[in-house]
């Protein structure tokens, strides 16, 4: 953690095309940053030098920018959303690093997350897996009244918890199978344990599941790498939750 | 031109069911014959293009995300307001819509805001069957809390992530109807141009993202649903690539813009550290139920807030407004916040922040209870500044935040463009002159799972329904203007990136057009803008990046559109000539400093016309009120 009013930092990046096979990591060198500022605006500085230069711009996927859309991450020194614990890297700020620092940025490497361009990758799988049954099937208009039927204080707050989960496929990135065990497990964890999530449960879960394999993520291997990468710290417990769910 | 906002006649209580009785069908069967598109995938998109898949419309929904998960609404912190009374605290759908107009300072109609009162507790039991996890009491009925403007506990929520869930509920509805077919998902577009046909809206033309190819999509209706536009200024708390172009596009095909002055700024940001930041982040004003908001007593006073003793603080908002204290309106709590910075109290680095103080109520109810509200805050806070906020006063700022002004539209949320409907943020309708806390999440559910739904419908019934092919000259002359366009932007040659040249833009908007506006400000920023926009057009720098992926040039296209809308804001401020929720004008103020409104003049909505030539037309559209009898804000 650095509490220089200022700092260099080297970027060692991964620049691929879109078109092409194969990449390679350029280092660029940034002076002059207030550590105050978030490891992607330390980017979008970089990016306007690049710019400028007549360079072509690293892509990179972002934009809420305070870590609730879900839209950016990479891996930082080999760290899917960095090494801060409980964070994506829009909210990694350069104060956690120091003066004359190397950071390797590259991107996420899984068979269900091809590559768009540089540090993006192309997550959409994770959507075809909701498609699946990650919902109530429940058509508008016909809910009944809220307060018909009660859902226990606790038992709201832990399905809150799984229902945090931000999407972003950090999960996926960590696991040394590329498993997206801990997105589906959360979900199903925050529809089943609420009851009006309960008739559909048990088909909710294969679905879920087959659909996992289908899009080509792997199997989990229990090396609850995902937990330590997610940036809502979604707990590797909701995975056991899941498989003994399936076994019943 | 006549505005006709289509209000029913008769008492505003019963109008919307009125209205519901009398407005056509279309039987089951023929409703898969009319395809609907829709623009933007935060609550309102996403919950309409929902509704109206399970009715067995076809439905397209553009996205610029990746996923529709990612759309701003996702953000939205503090909750969803909704009159049920579970409190036993006197609610009701009466009074939620009488705050509703009078928190628009009597600027909003007074029938759309009674069906979105009416409308609100419906959305809840939705959210609820959907599987949203509001917060709940021991025995398990849904809490409530209470929130700026607001003397009733209505507030529904999900820890400090309301938004979020409530956005996952809507998008999992949305993903059920992709999966069965009914929904096609078209996400990494961005919406360039609407296609009219004989003036009706058919359809849109997107760039996709990724493939950099230009895509006509028709349809019998055009849902826009893409947000606000609060980026035009610099930093806001908006995503950074939430933009303008959709509402800016239909404009110049004819839709009305309504109110573009009223925007919204939030008390409780994260302020500013370094020139390079690139956004503010909000925090809840949530906070403001427990946190308090004060400055030093002494204007310069440098030491750190601990070392201030009490009798030298000068908690503001509760001296200035004992019956509200810290819970007064947002723009009520800006406009003060700013006065005490600008004569020297503010604090920080800068001078630009006030202190929102946990210690009192940490002392009193304890730092578990503090934790259970407001935990994933105070650690959002910590990580950003590097400061513990259990343990020194959090420092915060206003920002740009919520913009109430967007396309005009009628009672069926209709634009002067038909056939084009407009939901959510990107209209201008109930919220008036100023937005309650936690009524945007109600507004956009209540415009995309009941009214569009409802309305939209409605106009497909009284459609032919030809099938627009993409070779019509409608739609060619909307594709050619497209690629004309880009292919101008990359002749141009300059040497500023769009970055450089919006944060001028930006930067000189939130000084003329910000918190407090003046008519000597506003004629100086419609100078400054017309001179950036002739810098824009020699200075722009947008190389070809030799790949169809090109953030560089999203930025231009987007930055071209500020730039026009950033002129009509200043002028429909500099026409407004009163005080008004978040319009504050220097020149119509009381002695006391308090918003000077002028009903004789400007009880009306101000809807402006594009023109290709010459200036902007300015229409009027009167406001009565026959349910509440306009009278002066008071939180004192």
């Amino acid at each position: 953690m650095s509490n220089a009013s200022s700092l260099s930092l080297a970027l060692r990046i991964w620049r691929q095309r879109h078109d092409e096979p194969a990449g390679r990591f350029l280092t660029y060198r940034l002076t002059g940053l207030s550590p105050d500022l978030s490891l992607l605006e330390a980017l979008d500085r970089l990016n306007q030098q690049l710019l400028l230069e007549g360079e072509r711009p690293v892509h990179f996927e972002h934009d809420c920018r305070e870590g609730i859309c879900g839209s950016c991450g990479f891996l930082v020194n080999g760290q899917a959303q960095g090494p801060q614990s409980g964070s994506t890297v829009c909210q990694l700020y350069l104060r956690e690093f120091s003066d004359g620092q190397t950071l390797t940025l590259e991107p996420w490497r899984a068979r269900a997350f091809p590559l768009i361009q540089d540090l993006a990758v192309d997550r959409s799988s994770l959507d075809r897996v909701l498609m699946a049954g990650g919902y109530v099937s429940v058509n508008i208009g016909s809910a009944p009244e809220a307060n018909a039927l009660p859902v226990g204080r606790e038992l709201a707050a832990q399905a809150f918890e799984a229902a945090s989960c931000i999407g972003c496929g950090a999960c996926v990135a960590a696991c040394p199978n590329a498993s997206a065990s801990l997105f589906v497990a959360a979900k199903l964890a925050h529809l089943d344990l609420l009851p009006q999530g309960q008739p559909e449960a048990a088909q909710r879960s294969r679905r879920l599941r087959e659909r996992m394999a289908q899009e080509g993520f792997g199997v989990c291997g229990n090396q609850l790498e995902c937990a330590a990468a997610c940036p809502k710290e979604i707990p590797s417990a909701l995975i056991s939750r899941m498989n003994r769910h399936a076994r019943s | 031109m006549r505005l006709d906002p289509r209000l029913p006649s008769g008492p505003v209580a019963e109008a919307w069911s009125r209205r519901r009785q009398e407005l056509p069908l279309i039987a089951p069967a023929n409703r898969r014959h009319y395809r609907v598109l829709v623009v933007g995938s935060g609550l309102a998109g996403a919950s309409a293009a929902a509704s109206l898949a399970e009715q067995g419309y076809r439905v397209r929904l553009l996205t610029y995300h990746d996923s529709p998960r990612r759309a701003h609404s996702v953000a939205a912190q503090g909750g969803i307001n909704a009159a049920r009374n579970y409190q036993n605290d006197g609610d009701s759908v009466e009074r939620l819509f009488r705050d509703t107009v009078r928190g628009g300072d009597f600027r909003a109609r007074e029938a759309g805001c009674h069906r979105l009162a009416e409308i609100s507790g419906s959305i809840i039991d939705h959210c609820v069957a959907l599987g949203v996890p509001f917060a709940r009491e021991y025995g398990g009925t849904l809490s409530n809390r209470s929130f700026g403007g607001s003397q009733v506990s209505r507030t529904f929520y999900a820890r400090g992530q309301t938004g979020q869930q409530l956005l996952y509920g809507v998008v999992q509805a949305l993903l059920r109807q992709v999966e069965a077919g009914r929904v096609e998902l078209c996400p990494q577009r961005d919406l360039l141009d609407l296609i009219t046909v004989d003036g009706v809206a058919r359809g849109a033309i997107c760039r996709h993202r990724l493939s950099g190819s230009l895509e006509t999509h028709t349809a019998h209706a055009v849902v826009l649903a893409s947000g606000g536009y609060s980026n035009v200024f610099h930093r806001s708390t908006n995503a950074v690539r939430s933009n303008a172009s959709a509402i800016w596009r239909a404009h110049r095909r004819g839709a009305l813009l309504a109110n573009p002055c009223f925007t919204q700024i939030h008390p409780t940001c994260i302020p500013s550290g370094d020139p390079d930041q690139s956004k503010l982040t909000l925090m809840s004003e949530s906070l403001r139920n427990d946190g308090r908001v004060w400055l030093p007593r002494r204007a310069g006073d440098q030491r750190p807030p601990d070392q201030v003793p009490e009798a030298e603080r000068d908690y503001f908002l509760e001296r200035l407004y004992p019956a509200y204290g810290n819970m007064v309106p947002r723009d009520v709590a800006s406009r003060r916040s700013r006065e005490l910075c600008l004569s020297g109290h503010g604090v920080g680095p800068t001078g630009r922040s006030i202190y929102l103080d946990f210690d009192e109520a940490i002392r009193r109810q304890g730092r578990s209870v503090i934790e259970g509200r407001y935990g994933n805050l105070f650690s959002m806070y910590e990580r950003i500044t590097g400061s513990d906020p259990y343990r020194e006063p959090m420092r915060i700022y206003p920002a740009p935040h919520y913009t109430m002004g967007g396309l005009w539209v009628d009672y069926h949320l209709m634009s002067t463009v038909p056939g084009l409907f407009v939901l959510g943020e990107a209209n201008f309708s109930e919220h008036g002159a100023n937005r309650l806390g936690a009524s945007a999440l109600m507004q956009g559910l209540a415009d995309g799972l009941f009214i569009a739904p409802a309305t939209v419908p409605a106009w497909l019934a009284d459609q032919p329904h030809p099938k627009l092919g993409e070779d019509h000259p409608s739609c060619r002359e909307a594709l050619e203007g497209v690629r004309r366009r880009i292919a101008h932007l990359r002749s141009i040659g300059g040497r500023q990136p769009a970055e450089v040249l919006r944060r001028q833009l930006g930067t000189l908007l939130i000084e003329s057009c910000g918190i407090s506006r003046s008519a000597a400000g506003l004629r100086q920023g419609i100078e400054g803008v017309a001179a950036l926009r002739e810098g824009f057009q020699q200075e722009l720098l947008l190389p070809d990046p030799g790949t169809p992926l090109d953030p560089e040039l999203e930025k231009a296209l987007q930055l071209e559109d500020y730039l026009e809308l950033a002129d009509l804001m200043l002028r429909d401020a500099l026409s407004r000539e009163e005080s008004c929720g978040a319009h504050f004008r220097e020149e119509h103020q009381s002695e006391n400093g308090e918003a000077l409104r002028r009903d004789d003049d400007f009880c009306h909505i101000a809807a402006w016309e594009w023109r290709a030539e010459g200036e902007p037309l300015r229409h009027q559209e009167p406001l009565s009120f026959r349910a509440i009898h306009p009278t002066a804000r008071s939180y004192r």
